[in-house]
């Protein structure tokens, strides 16, 4: 039996897509069987976020309302045999789908894969109620800026409303110069702040927008986001790695730097 | 440590400080009109038996340890200067 999980935010724009596609593609990296489900019905995304738009036949709503197959709906991932896609329909509205409706899909999906990932839409309406219903944990991704955190600490009281058995967090865009500079929160001010547990954090770079151009999420590759993905992977298999420390100062620079700054 | 170098709050400190006052109301479910409308009931009741400074009352709603367990609750505080107390009840 696989695990489900939402991904979600509340606040629009603070990663959820991009993490829902290196999750998911840094899972079956490590071998698992993965399927991911977009169910922000009337905005589809995670398909070009994975690069499968050409392949789409038929969607989440087509698999609701019995026009199809689960399997037939399902798209292959380009590289990874293991990784499956479930869009969502571009051309509905997300009442067309029911809370009752997803619980009974993810529940038929978990029978044939290790994890079965859901990236939820923003806002706390139907869209949220659908995505939640059949998850067993949920992970909530935020940015290190008020509104962002507020939402999230809105999604995390109606979670535990929902009796949602375990909520973990993912702070995503840190700028680790403006931390320093203590122009933007740290990851510990967002973790002391919400409450809950960390299990990871992804540092703002460049190399997330050049990937979603391609269309290949960067999990696992020498980049940053690429190794911090790959951790938070790791620790939703239950591995214990430490979150890393951006903040530290390695290379000569910033040793040089550290050096002057003693003598002043 | 920034503030001691700036003269100046680090917008940091500012966001953190003002989210969590924010996420107090948030979580308590009280909008600031709620609370004023419990600012005047107080007064109206406290009125009744002793002289207070009205523009010196305060009320917000802030975190305090529970007495089980550590959580965190939400606890009505309110200060209440008193400027004589009235006779007629003694």
């Amino acid at each position: 039996m696989g695990e489900v999980i939402v991904i979600t935010s509340g606040k629009g724009g603070v990663g959820k897509t991009t993490t829902t596609a290196n999750v998911g593609t840094g899972l079956a990296m490590l071998g698992k069987k993965v399927v991911l489900i977009d169910t922000d019905i009337g905005l589809r995304n995670l398909d070009v976020v994975l690069g499968l738009e050409n392949r789409i036949v038929y969607n989440l709503v087509d698999v609701i309302e019995g026009n199809c197959r689960i399997k037939q709906a399902l798209i292959k991932d380009k590289k990874l045999p293991s990784l499956f896609l479930l869009p969502s329909a571009q051309t509905r509205d997300k009442n067309a789908v029911t809370p009752e409706q997803m619980q009974k899909l993810t529940e038929e999906l978990r029978n044939d894969f290790d994890f079965v990932i859901l990236d939820c839409p923003a806002g706390i309406e139907q869209g949220f109620r659908n995505a939640v219903a059949g998850a067993d944990r949920a992970i909530i991704v935020t940015t290190p800026e008020i509104s962002a955190i507020r939402d999230a600490d809105r999604i995390i009281g109606l979670l535990e409303a929902a009796e949602m058995k375990r909520t973990d967090l993912i702070v995503n865009r840190l700028r680790v110069d403006m931390v320093k500079r203590g122009e933007m929160m740290s990851i510990s001010d967002v973790v002391d702040i919400l409450a809950i547990n960390l299990i990871g954090a992804v540092p703002d770079d460049e190399n997330i927008v050049i990937s979603t151009n391609n269309g290949e999420p960067l999990v696992g590759n020498d980049t940053l986001p690429g190794k911090a993905f790959m951790n938070i992977c790791k620790r939703i298999t239950g591995e214990e790695i430490e979150i890393m420390d951006f903040t530290s100062d390695k290379g000569f620079a910033a040793k040089l730097k550290k050096l002057f700054k003693r003598n002043n | 440590m920034f503030e001691k170098l700036f003269g100046k709050k680090a917008s940091s400190t500012v966001a953190k400080d003002r989210l969590r006052l924010v996420l107090i109301h948030d979580r308590a479910n009280c909008s600031p009109e709620i609370l004023e409308l419990i600012k005047t009931d107080i007064i109206n009741v406290i009125s009744k038996y002793m002289e207070i400074d009205r523009q010196g009352l305060e009320i917000q709603i802030t975190q305090t340890k529970s007495n089980s367990g550590n959580k965190s609750v939400p606890a009505l505080y309110a200060n209440i200067p008193i400027k004589s107390l009235k006779n007629s009840y003694k």
